[in-house]
């Protein structure tokens, strides 16, 4: 399928995602300040981010069929080690991004392996228990190195002024848009490469791809490394947008599970999809905790305001009526729209 | 000598709390072929459960104690149940939608605890016969020990005569070796289904309580931390079968408290992790096969 003509579309929105630093504009009950101001810039900085963290997972979920429980690890990779070496080793930021990268290389290539030896269940609970043991070992805070449950408090000096502080919101905000422009290219390209058909391929139906002569697991391993090193690399966005250090909850299996449920939301298999369900995913989690403290919730009885102030109740519910009602997500809602407005014009026609 | 003792004992009621969780996780999965993330939900519901009515009643810690734990078993219960048939059963055949919704459902029922509850830890109410201690062989081992661990045996020889004795457990194990000879044979397995959620809530359940007892505490983050070595425990007994699940339990919770003893704190979670990853690498469908004894 040739689809030229839906480029216009993304182009036009990459350019409005763009100049939003610039605008003045105002979006009440949404945001809390207008486009331009270091608080909404910072939230919407944070939507694109995990908007491409959500699309790595859909590499892996949607694209390849492996159900992983231990994305959050690679995420946690680039957040910690990038933190300790800036904070503890007092490196340069690029020495630190270099490292950090080439772990997000190695250490998916180890764990992958031995994880892809199995399949299904059991490869989710092995990267579940990889996640874990990630988890414990931040935990345990070895030689003061992590910082444990407090976690990491991050050391700015070392980076370039155009990334620090309030005045530099927008350039923070190019990064995460950057960030998400380029996994959205990269998964781009290879899922519509020789390996990328494979990958689906795997999904579809693993043992008719060994039957036709192909060994599914070096084509899974690469899939693998590649979403966990783009994971990786969202973890150094992160903290960079973020500005203030590691934190253990980018360890949790909680952590994963959000990303799982951000790529449902959106659609899983869609690159667009796991997008949209990243973004809006992120801006309900922020908003809604502050739009549970307004006065019309205030009012409710106790009853309805408390689980209403729990954004992840809100969040949950969401995604439990999504999977219940719109399987395929917003993207395969969109994509039935479209088929019934197209045969309810066809109905017209006749 | 009486340290590896008291390392034993705590490893054994250890194991006790993870065999309670898995062997209704292990039964789920086999049967249905669901891997339920609301497991560790029914564990903090049926421990807040409990928590709750014990603040209530009158008397002293143990009937506190008792009192609680019946309403929190018939909490798990009643929502493992609900669970099943409201949100798993509509989505019979669509295997990946009833895991996102599992998903779903743990997050919302985490939440839910949270905002009823706190994130606090509640103090649970713990007699005293149970804090004290029992001198065996030199080590001094606090009694809510044997309490877990008698529990959990009786649930495993409870199980395991009813998966052995009874029409309904011979369905259950026919389920899980070939559930499409089953309905085949014209036996509707789906009511099995809720039977097995109900139990694996009362199991889980009965977990959160005797963790509370244990910790002396419950707080909501306990069936997130506990399923996940649960989860381990059903991968290394093999899916579907209660022996093999109550052996690795023993194991898992052993290694742990060895390890974190021994080597150093924190390590018994990283070796229980490292046995994992060997095990899957010798042995990729666990430690015995899929069949329900």
């Amino acid at each position: 399928m040739i689809r030229v003509r839906s480029l216009g579309v993304p182009l036009l929105l990459l350019a409005l995602l763009a100049v939003v630093p610039q605008l003045p504009l105002d979006i009440p009950v949404i945001f809390s300040g207008p486009l331009d101001s270091p608080g909404t810039l910072g939230l919407l900085a944070l939507c694109l981010l995990f908007a491409g963290v959500a699309l790595t997972y859909d590499l892996l979920f949607g694209f390849t069929g492996l159900l992983s429980f231990g994305h959050a690890l690679y995420f946690a990779l680039g957040v910690y080690l990038t933190t300790i070496a800036l904070t503890q080793w007092e490196w340069s930021l690029w020495q630190a991004v270099a490292v950090t990268a080439i772990a997000g290389i190695l250490v998916p290539l180890l764990l992958g392996a031995i994880s892809l030896r199995v399949g299904g269940i059991a490869f989710a609970m092995v990267t579940l228990a990889f996640a874990q043991a990630g988890q414990v070992l931040v935990q345990k805070n070895p030689d003061q190195l992590t910082g444990g449950e407090e976690g990491l408090g991050l050391n700015s000096d070392p980076l370039p002024d155009f990334f620090v502080g309030v005045l530099n919101a927008k350039n923070l905000y190019w990064l995460a848009l950057g960030y998400a422009v380029v996994v959205f290219l990269i998964v781009r390209y290879a899922v519509s490469s020789s390996p990328g058909h494979v990958w689906q391929a795997i999904r579809e139906n693993e043992r008719r791809v060994e039957v036709i002569g192909l060994r599914p697991f070096g084509f899974k391993l690469i899939a693998f490394v590649l979403a966990s090193f783009l994971a990786t690399i969202g973890g150094i966005v992160w903290l960079l947008v973020l500005g203030t250090g590691a934190s253990p909850q980018v360890t949790t299996a909680n952590f994963t599970l959000t990303l799982l449920v951000m790529v449902v939301i959106g659609g899983a298999g869609t690159r667009y999809g796991a997008l949209l369900g990243g973004f809006l995913y992120t801006l309900l989690d922020q908003r809604l905790g502050a739009l549970a403290g307004s006065s019309q919730v205030q009012d409710l009885p106790t009853v309805i305001r408390k689980p209403l102030s729990e954004p992840l109740f809100i969040l949950g519910t969401l995604f439990i009526l999504l999977v219940f009602f719109v399987p395929g997500g917003l993207a395969g809602l969109g994509r039935r729209l479209r088929v019934l407005r197209r045969s309810a014009s066809l109905e017209g026609n006749r | 000598m009486s340290t590896f003792i008291l390392l034993t004992v705590t490893g054994l009621g250890l194991g006790a709390m993870y065999f309670l969780i898995a062997s209704g996780l292990s039964l789920i999965y086999g049967l249905m072929g669901v891997l339920n993330f609301a497991h560790g939900a029914f564990l903090t519901v049926g421990a807040y459960a409990a928590w709750e009515t014990s603040t209530h009643v009158g008397g002293g810690q143990g009937t506190k104690l008792l009192v609680g734990a019946l309403a929190g078993l018939a909490a798990g219960t009643l929502l493992a149940a609900l669970v099943e048939l409201l949100l798993i059963r509509p989505l019979y055949r669509r295997p990946i939608e009833q895991v996102l919704v599992t998903v779903g459902l743990a997050l919302v029922l985490g939440a839910l605890v949270e905002a009823i509850w706190g994130f606090d830890a509640r103090q649970f109410p713990v007699p005293s016969w149970l804090i004290d201690t029992t001198t065996i062989f030199g080590a001094n081992i606090p009694n809510d020990r044997f309490l877990e661990i008698a529990t959990a045996t009786l649930v495993l020889i409870g199980l395991t005569a009813f998966l052995r004795y009874t029409r309904y457990g011979l369905i259950i194990r026919a389920g899980v070796e070939n559930r499409a000879m089953v309905t085949a044979l014209g036996i509707d397995v789906r009511r099995a289904f809720t039977l097995v959620f109900a139990l694996g809530g009362l199991a889980a359940a009965l977990a959160g309580v005797l963790s509370g007892v244990y910790f002396g505490a419950v707080d909501p983050g306990r069936g997130t931390s506990l399923l996940i070595f649960a989860f381990i425990v059903v991968v290394i007994g093999g899916f579907g079968s209660i022996g093999g699940t109550a052996v690795s339990a023993v194991v898992v919770g052993l290694i742990q408290q060895y390890a974190n003893y021994y080597a150093s704190s924190g390590l018994g979670d990283l070796a229980v992790v490292l046995l994992l990853a060997v095990v899957l690498l010798l042995k990729p469908e666990g430690l015995s096969p899929r069949v329900a004894h």
